[in-house]
């Protein structure tokens, strides 16, 4: 099965060519169909060479397909690697997007672009396989602008509005700015060690300077901080939301952002040899998380929460990387990937349920009318709050433990940012299911629970989230931790904890504590007392003024980059394009005009004129020929 | 004779009157007298023709030329009725660039051949190669193509000229 | 007897020639004229020709005269024709009149 690998990322492209050509022809059913049983062929053998990966003692094979650049030193095969770390990567890609697939027959149902959806769907996780199976940098690179181009494609699919377009450009451009760091980064790898293959990187990492590994490291992680919205870069996610939730809740939640995480594990050699490039992940992780979690406080779409929820969790899983907690944050990818998905197409199930209405403010009192979404929901928010049993507890806490163990200032970011994030989700689900409904009369008629494509996959995702911890429960209950081991022949510097036991449940108890202690406080706040999220701006407090308008970074970014950006490409247009080249150009065409009609009348018609040029022109060459 | 040969008079001589025809040709007003000074350029280069040891070709030469040639030429002008004098002239202007261009013409070739060997025209083979028996060798075994050739270009031209001299038919 | 001839002699010779039929090309305005002096210039050439037939002693320089002969009839022919034409139409050969092929 592991030899069949090179299958995986073929189900999705034809499903991404069939549906491309012939999807226009096709019927709705037959178009969707086509697309989620593509992924479903893809899940199936992913399970298959997991299971055969799970048997096998060799824990790393390379798949060749063919010999792709081949030059001078430059050798560059076209290689699949299937080890623990990617054969996991394809389960969650192909489980999760098979699931969201199955969603979005039934949410985009109504949607004239039905088979256009599909297919850049189907193109996206083709992409997104590519980027976890290569066994170089570069094809994990093909994969990584793969799916930016279809991050764009996807934001901006209802293209009729400029507002999202806009949002898919600035998706795209930051993604860009990520992506000059990574190529940087592969560059300087290449140049450094000669190849960039995995294998044959990864054992020679240690054998130059550190600071050169340190610089490896900081540009590969540019890359991760565009793709995986951490700050500077972050800014385009809330925006993404402007695509389908669905794409929301596949893309911008369970794999693309992702796609950072699984580039610095794959790469976690060079951030173990240089704790500088650590030290930097871990903070610019753990600053990422507080930061959003503070935006995520006041918001108002039920999206943009979602979304500040993201960045900020995935700031967590860069907080754990940066100290070193590989499998722990992998380990949190997963469960992220299950509660968060879940939570966006459940969100996507109220906006559905609403007729399109995102504002929290004009929702209430859901529970009683759409009561699969509100239990769902309800179960991936508690998840996401890290309450035990539920497997966000487990992550969660696993990466808190190995920043304790690192560094206790980061740890308390880490607390607060926890804290927070129970806070504003469970105001988001309080402010939306309980209470009264505060919206219009048509909107109150139209509630309805969506059709079964859309909840079954809610339920799924609610069934993984719930006993997704299995899957790394903590060492020191006396319980294996399978993630743990099963990650740990990728990791190259293992770094093992050794806190106390003592400290352990001392720090476990402290984050139950801190959320439940949370939970009641937004329960007393948005249950109890009926505060409702203001209406308008004019209403809210200074303090809370910077953070509901993002901390002002959008209008900053406007001011330093985008502006004078605009002014230099004014300028050039003026100077550069229209007066220089065009007048270049133009100018060959009026000069030659101007020179023919010239020479034009030298034809008189007189053939004693013409037999005398005949001759002086003889003669002249001839005299070139001979005498000079 | 005088320390040159007879061989270097008659080429001497030859060579005088046939550039001095051949002036006449172009200087002569009369269109008439141009054609008759040509007959008589050609009768001079028969005469080098012979010097030369092509002898066949001289004779041709004098056939072909002036012969037919010539003939046709006065033919022509007959017909034109160009036996007036007052003929018109290029302007003073014309000529003058004319003579310049031809003297810079003559400049260059006597330029170019400044460098050249002095090489004495020896018969080498034989003084036989100008013969009809020699040059019919030639012709009918290696230029038998070209030969042929040459007898369909004659044809085309027959062809070809009455074709442009007929009369439109009303 | 030749002998005493170099080719030197025969080159200047075909040069001037071939000079002076140039000049009578471009001072003349009489088409006849014109013709004939391109027949002196063909005639030039196959002086030079046959010269170097006989330095070299390759039979070939003569046939190559011969051809041109050939050709310069079949030219000769048909020009006149179209002269001819010319003048039934224009009722003149005046070189400086035929300038329908202005600019």
């Amino acid at each position: 099965m592991i030899k069949l690998a090179s299958l995986v990322p073929l189900f999705p492209l034809i499903g991404f060519l069939i549906n491309g050509f012939f999807g226009k022809k096709l019927s709705k059913g037959l178009s969707g169909t086509i697309a989620s049983l593509s992924i479903l062929a893809s899940f199936v053998l992913s399970v298959l060479i997991f299971i055969e990966l799970n048997g096998s003692a060799e824990k790393s094979h390379v798949i060749d397909l063919f010999s792709w650049i081949s030059s001078g030193t430059l050798n560059i095969p076209f290689e699949f690697l299937i080890d623990p770390l990617s054969s996991w990567f394809l389960l969650i890609i192909t489980g999760i997007g098979f699931l969201i697939h199955i969603y979005s027959i039934g949410y985009m149902h109504d949607d004239e672009g039905f088979s256009r959806f599909f297919t850049y769907l189907n193109l996206f996780v083709f992409f997104m396989l590519l980027l976890v199976l290569g066994n170089n940098y570069l094809i994990m690179f093909i994969g990584w602008e793969g799916v930016g181009l279809c991050s764009y494609l996807l934001i901006g699919f209802w293209f009729k509005n400029t507002a999202y377009n806009n949002a898919a450009r600035k998706a795209f451009v930051m993604n860009r700015i990520g992506d000059l760091g990574f190529l940087l980064g592969i560059i300087l790898i290449f140049v450094t060690y000669g190849s960039i293959s995995y294998d044959q990187v990864f054992v020679k990492a240690g054998t130059v300077d550190t600071s050169v590994v340190t610089a490896i490291a900081l540009l590969l992680f540019i890359g991760a901080m565009g793709k995986s919205a951490q700050i500077p870069l972050y800014t385009w996610l809330p925006d993404a939301m402007a695509g389908p939730t669905p794409v929301s809740a596949l893309i911008h939640a369970a794999t693309m952002v992702t796609a950072g995480i699984f580039m610095v594990t794959r790469s976690n050699v060079f951030y173990s040899i240089s704790d500088t490039a650590g030290m930097v992940v871990a903070v610019v992780g753990a600053a990422t998380a507080l930061f959003a979690a503070t935006i995520g406080l006041l918001q108002n779409d039920i999206k943009k929460i979602l979304a500040y929820s993201t960045v900020s969790q995935l700031g967590l899983m860069f907080l754990g990387l940066g100290v070193g907690a590989y499998s722990s944050s992998v380990f949190h990818v997963t469960t992220h990937a299950f509660f968060k998905a879940l939570l966006f197409l459940g969100a996507g199930s109220v906006i559905h349920a609403m007729g399109g209405e995102q504002d929290i403010r004009k929702m209430g009192g859901l529970k009683g009318h759409i009561k699969i979404t509100f239990l769902t929901m309800l179960i991936g928010t508690i998840a996401i709050s890290g309450i035990p049993p539920f497997s966000g507890f487990f992550s969660k806490d696993e990466i808190l433990a190995h920043v304790y163990e690192h560094n206790k200032v980061l740890w308390l970011v880490g607390m607060i940012t926890s804290m927070l994030t129970a806070f504003y989700m469970f105001r988001m689900m309080f402010v939306t299911f309980w209470g009264k409904f505060r919206g219009t009369h048509s909107q109150e008629h139209h509630l309805h629970e969506s059709p079964s494509t859309m909840t079954i996959p809610l339920i799924v995702l609610a069934i993984l989230s719930v006993l997704g911890g299995a899957l790394g429960l903590p060492e020191f209950w006396g319980t294996p931790n399978w993630m743990h081991h099963w990650l740990d022949e990728i990791i190259i510097r293992k770094n093992p904890s050794i806190l106390h036991h003592d400290t352990e449940w001392t720090l476990m108890g402290l984050a139950v504590a801190g959320a439940v202690a949370v939970i009641y406080f937004a329960h007393m706040m948005y249950n109890k007392n009926k505060v409702l999220p203001a209406e308008k701006e004019e209403q809210l407090k200074p303090w809370q003024r910077l953070i509901y308008n993002k901390y002002w970074i959008d209008e900053l970014y406007d001011a330093i980059v985008r502006k004078p950006l605009d002014l230099i490409s004014e300028i050039f247009h003026k100077f550069l394009d229209i007066a220089m080249i065009d007048g270049i150009v133009n100018g060959v065409g009026m000069a030659v005009k101007g020179i023919g009609s010239g020479v034009r009348l030298l034809q008189q018609g007189n053939i004693g004129f013409y037999v005398v040029s005949m001759v002086l022109g003889a003669a002249f060459i001839l005299l070139v020929t001979f005498l000079i | 004779m005088l320390g040159y040969t007879i061989t270097q008079w008659l080429f001497g001589i030859l060579s005088f009157l046939a550039i001095m025809f051949a002036l006449m040709v172009v200087f002569s007003r009369n269109p008439v007298n141009s054609v008759l000074y040509l007959v008589l350029t050609f009768f001079c280069i028969a005469g080098h023709y012979i010097l030369l040891n092509a002898q066949f070709l001289a004779i041709v030469h004098i056939v072909v030329y002036a012969g037919a040639i010539m003939v046709l030429f006065l033919f022509v002008i007959m017909l034109m009725n160009l036996n007036q004098n007052d003929e018109p002239q290029k302007t003073w202007l014309s000529k003058i660039i004319a003579a310049v261009a031809g003297g810079m013409l003559l400049f260059v070739f006597v330029g170019s051949l400044k460098g050249a060997e002095q090489l004495n025209l020896t018969a080498y083979g034989s003084s036989q190669i100008g013969t009809v028996k020699n040059l019919g060798k030639v012709l009918f075994s290696e230029f038998l193509f070209p030969f042929e050739i040459a007898s369909v270009l004659l044809l085309a031209a027959m062809v070809g000229a009455i074709m442009i001299g007929k009369k439109e038919t009303k | 007897m030749i002998n005493s001839i170099s080719i030197n002699y025969y080159l200047l010779l075909s040069a001037v020639l071939f000079t002076i039929g140039a000049v009578g090309v471009m001072a003349r305005r009489n088409s006849i004229i014109i013709f004939m002096c391109i027949e002196l210039m063909l005639n030039a050439v196959n002086l030079l020709l046959v010269s170097f037939s006989t330095l070299h002693g390759d039979a070939k320089g003569q046939v190559f005269v011969f051809f041109i002969m050939a050709v310069a009839a079949a030219e000769v022919a048909v020009g006149l024709a179209i002269l001819s034409m010319i003048y039934r139409n224009v009722k003149s050969i005046d070189t400086d009149l035929m300038t329908n092929l202005k600019n």
